[in-house]
């Protein structure tokens, strides 16, 4: 028998990581309501209700929004890594984002008038589309292979995307295309964000939806010997992985690494149980990319650098890091 | 009993299996053995509802299997596949408590964790509970993943190649537990088996396969004779008794 | 005794390369020839040095998928690109002689590939997977980048780096030219001399060590010849990314063998072969200039997501 004090301590490590991690959300969603171009001081919104307006129609929307974003792009990265079973995967090298984009691009040349509901419509179908595609060809790849499927992935993206250029380049839209690129916060007000909210719902939802995730990161076969619905899971993944990217890719931009850093990361300490990893997968992602955020605000006041670049570097940097940095195995 | 007809599997010229008619008793262990290709793998996961067959039925218990809801399935059968790369990282404690899910769906229950202490205990896990998959050598995931079957306690146990990656000790050891688990919990045992020996002397029944079809079978004093083996492998194989115990002489 | 199907593959392409040059010839005949003479030679060049180099990427990496654009060098042009002009402004940067920028394109790939190549072999002993999996990331950070720089650009400015985001073979400056040409007949000549060699080393490091040959030095020079080749060619007219994968593709399928006395040449011949039939298709036939690099990128994407939907890429 396992010892049950033993395990009472192991849930309350995990209960404290999660009350630490609260912390320092808390912390940094602080910092981020008061740096900006406009001064902002705790002490002024009492006083001064142009402050209030300022935090209520700017700041505020803008912190949830990189909170929101963060949590629910390494929402998606996970899911996707257990759904093609790869630990090299996000939606970003899977053709989902160049989906996404060139929805975006056939919905703006046909009715450029689309209000932004419609264009997120378009991008999440066609997300949708290519996602489900590139599963279908991933599971077709030996999982012995695992540099094939990254390999295959930005394969996949690089023909969509040689679409989406196609006809940019005879619409000149090109350098249009490329707004959608880079993932910025710095023109998120209230009005414009409230889409992202719908992306971290579909985060929350996915948690119930939990050990599913894991059993079907197990592969098919054990997830038939334990009785799962691995269609449905597979279904339900795939629908989330690509209405999160292509909410995130119309609000704020491409994002890449979140989804692919995040959830190395944290595996590496806790493992892929997403019960226990999911929370932590989703504080983690979001903290990173505010922190990001707050630094591409500061590091060259008064102008920005999108969190989306300085996410780029930095989450470059400490995926080599993992790749190489790692003792080699005798 | 599982009492497999007309089952075919593949098309063309050449299908995998062609026409195999079994009967597997329950409350005993079966042998699937037979030559390389003969399709002993396709057989067991067709039997689990893996593969769907082009021909034939296989019925469980007198239901038809592929009738079975998937979750009611799981509880009446565990399989513990030949290939078992895992990229994601799950704790071994973790994975034997997969084995609980189709009977509490993730809300585990005293009794289910008394069942995952057990599989634990069982297969002399407990030194490796906490360790992640990936960090585990092939002998010992693959003992996991057995465990985690076990954990499932379901009438019927498939296990494909078990004894690929065990050393002697673990290898005698599965054996040993899987007798114990026909002969006194009464589980169905359907193993995929390499060794003729670890075959025909911990077993009661086989099934001797050979290009898709089923040459012969039955209890295993009655079946596994040393003209029959001869001809099944197209290698001389005499039997000689050892302690009451069947054994193959085939090695020189 | 040349193989007869390499023979053919010289013929088509002499074919091609004369309609190029010769269809629809009007008015200052021999201006408009020396034009095209600088045109095909940059095509048949850059042709020669990407399929060439992709098979020994995939020979010396024992990997039939991969492909040089995988380790970022098209990122890292695309961003140099962008980065002098927005550093230099329009005028600034159509002031650099096209020599000089071409050698400095040149080099500051083929330092960077040599600097990746060198650490990180040394650092995985030798896993060239995870050396592959170093490139990407660089090369999506690399974009990250250039995305960012050019959202800050004018339109007039995105206009000068578009035009280098594929390549074009229109204004090929010829000094540089005859220094890429210069480069490639060198590695070609140490090829010429080493092709059996490589036969052995395509059977993986191990064979090859018990075989005696030594693996990772040859591996070394390999790579050194790969990214020479890549990077004089990307400088030269500009990324085209996936023509490696349409090429060996159909290189092996085309020779069925694993000599590298074959598979070299033909591999050479099929994408010039492509490169020319295609520019004088698009630009003759189709009047688009621009576009032929996004189309081989397309289709040669394709082509590798149906071999890999029908198993034959493993």
């Amino acid at each position: 028998m396992a010892d049950p004090a033993a395990l009472d301590s192991r849930a309350a490590g995990g209960r404290n990581t999660l009350v630490l991690m609260g912390l320092l959300l808390g912390l940094l969603a602080a910092v981020s309501l008061f740096v900006g171009i406009n001064r902002l001081s705790p002490g002024a919104v009492l006083s001064d209700p142009q402050a209030l307006q300022l935090l209520a129609v700017s700041r505020i929307p803008r912190t949830a929004a990189v909170l929101l974003t963060g949590a629910s792009m390494a929402v998606a990265g996970v899911i996707m890594q257990l759904l093609v079973r790869n630990k090299f995967v996000e939606p970003g090298t899977t053709g989902t984002n160049e989906a996404a984009m060139l929805g975006l691009l056939a919905v703006t040349l046909l009715t450029p008038a689309m209000p932004l509901f419609g264009k997120m419509l378009a991008a999440s179908a066609s997300a949708l589309a290519g996602t489900a595609l590139f599963i279908l060809l991933a599971r077709r790849i030996p999982p012995e292979r695992p540099l094939l499927i990254p390999l295959a992935g930005l394969v996949y993206g690089g023909v969509l995307m040689a679409c989406a250029t196609f006809f940019a380049l005879q619409t000149d839209l090109l350098q249009y295309l490329g707004i959608w690129m880079t993932g910025e916060f710095s023109g998120v007000l209230a009005g414009r964000y409230e889409l992202l909210w719908l992306a971290g719902g579909l985060a929350v939802l996915s948690y119930f939806a939990a050990d599913q995730f894991t059993i079907a990161g197990l592969g098919r076969n054990i997830s038939l010997n334990l009785g799962l619905r691995y269609g449905q899971v597979l279904g339900f993944g795939i629908v989330t992985v690509s209405l999160v990217s292509a909410l995130v890719i119309v609000t704020v931009g491409m994002l890449p690494f979140i989804g692919l850093v995040v959830p190395n990361l944290v595996s590496r300490i806790m493992g892929d149980n997403l019960r226990a990893s999911l929370p932590v997968v989703a504080g983690t992602g979001a903290g990173l990319l505010l922190l990001c955020d707050i630094l591409g605000r500061l590091l060259r006041y008064p102008y920005e650098i999108p969190a989306g670049t300085v996410f780029g570097i930095f989450g470059a940097a400490v995926f080599l890091y993992m790749l190489l940095g790692r003792r080699p195995h005798g | 009993m599982i009492k497999i007809t007309g089952l075919s599997y593949g098309h063309g010229a050449k299908p995998i299996l062609d026409g195999i008619d079994a009967e597997i008793p329950a409350g005993r262990i079966t042998a699937l053995i037979g030559p390389n290709g003969a399709g002993k793998s396709t057989l067991l996961n067709l039997i689990a509802q893996q593969l769907a067959p082009s021909r034939g039925c296989i019925s469980l218990d007198g239901m038809d299997a592929a009738r079975i809801a998937p979750a009611q399935l799981a509880r009446k059968m565990a399989v513990v596949a030949q290939n078992l790369t895992v990229a994601s990282r799950v704790r071994v404690k973790d994975l034997i408590g997969f084995g609980r899910w189709p009977h509490s769906q993730g809300r585990l229950t005293a009794a289910d964790r008394a069942a995952i202490g057990d599989a634990i205990e069982l297969f002399g896990l407990a030194p490796l509970q906490q360790r992640f998959l990936d960090e585990l050598s092939g002998g010992q995931r693959q003992r996991a993943f057995i465990a985690m079957a076990y954990a499932q306690d379901t009438g019927w146990l498939l296990l494909d190649e078990p004894l690929n990656n065990l050393d002697l000790h673990h290898a005698r050891n599965l054996m040993a537990q899987l007798r114990s688990l026909a002969e006194q919990r009464g589980k169905g045992i359907v193993i995929v088996v390499h060794d003729l020996n670890y075959a025909i002397s911990w077993s009661d029944h086989v099934v001797a396969l050979k290009d898709g079809r089923a040459v012969f079978q039955g209890p295993v004093d009655e079946a596994a004779s040393a003209a029959s083996l001869t001809a099944l492998y197209q290698t001389p194989v005499a039997i000689t008794r050892i302690g009451g115990l069947p054994f193959a002489q085939y090695h020189r | 005794m040349a193989d007869r199907r390499i023979l053919g593959l010289g013929c088509l392409l002499a074919a091609a390369a004369a309609l190029f040059l010769f269809w629809g010839l009007r008015g200052p005949t021999a201006y408009i020839l020396e034009l095209r003479m600088v045109k095909l030679a940059g095509l048949l060049s850059v042709g020669a040095a990407v399929g060439v180099a992709t098979v020994l990427l995939q020979t010396i990496s024992h990997n039939r998928i991969l492909t040089p654009a995988f380790m970022g060098f098209d990122a890292l042009f695309l961003l140099l690109q962008t980065g002098l002009v927005a550093g230099l402004g329009i005028a600034g940067s159509s002031r650099i002689p096209a020599l000089a920028g071409f050698l400095l394109d040149a080099a500051v790939m083929m330092g960077a590939a040599l600097v990746l190549f060198t650490s990180v072999l040394s650092r995985t002993r030798h896993d060239i997977q995870l050396m592959v999996l170093t490139g990407v990331v660089l090369g999506l950070m690399f974009r990250t980048l250039t995305a960012f720089v050019q959202r800050l650009m004018d339109p007039s400015e995105f206009s000068i780096v578009q035009a280098r985001m594929f390549a074009q073979f229109g204004g090929i400056d010829s000094e540089a030219l005859a220094v890429a040409l210069g480069l490639m007949m060198l590695a070609f000549l140490w090829l010429w001399r080493n092709h059996a060699v490589l036969d052995v080393a395509a059977l993986g490091r191990d064979t090859a060590r018990s075989l005696g040959v030594g693996h990772d030095r040859l591996q070394l020079k390999v790579l050194c010849i790969i990214a020479a080749l890549v990077s004089v060619s990307t400088a030269l007219a500009g990324p085209i990314a996936f023509l490696g994968l349409l090429v060996t593709s159909l290189a092996h399928s085309l020779m069925r063998s694993h000599r590298h006395a074959l598979l070299l040449p033909a591999a050479a011949l099929i994408s010039a072969l492509i490169l020319v039939a295609g520019q004088t298709v698009f630009e003759r036939v189709l009047m688009l200039q621009s576009t032929l690099a996004v189309v081989i990128e397309f289709c040669g994407g394709l082509l590798f997501m149906f071999l890999l939907a029908k198993g034959k890429i493993r």
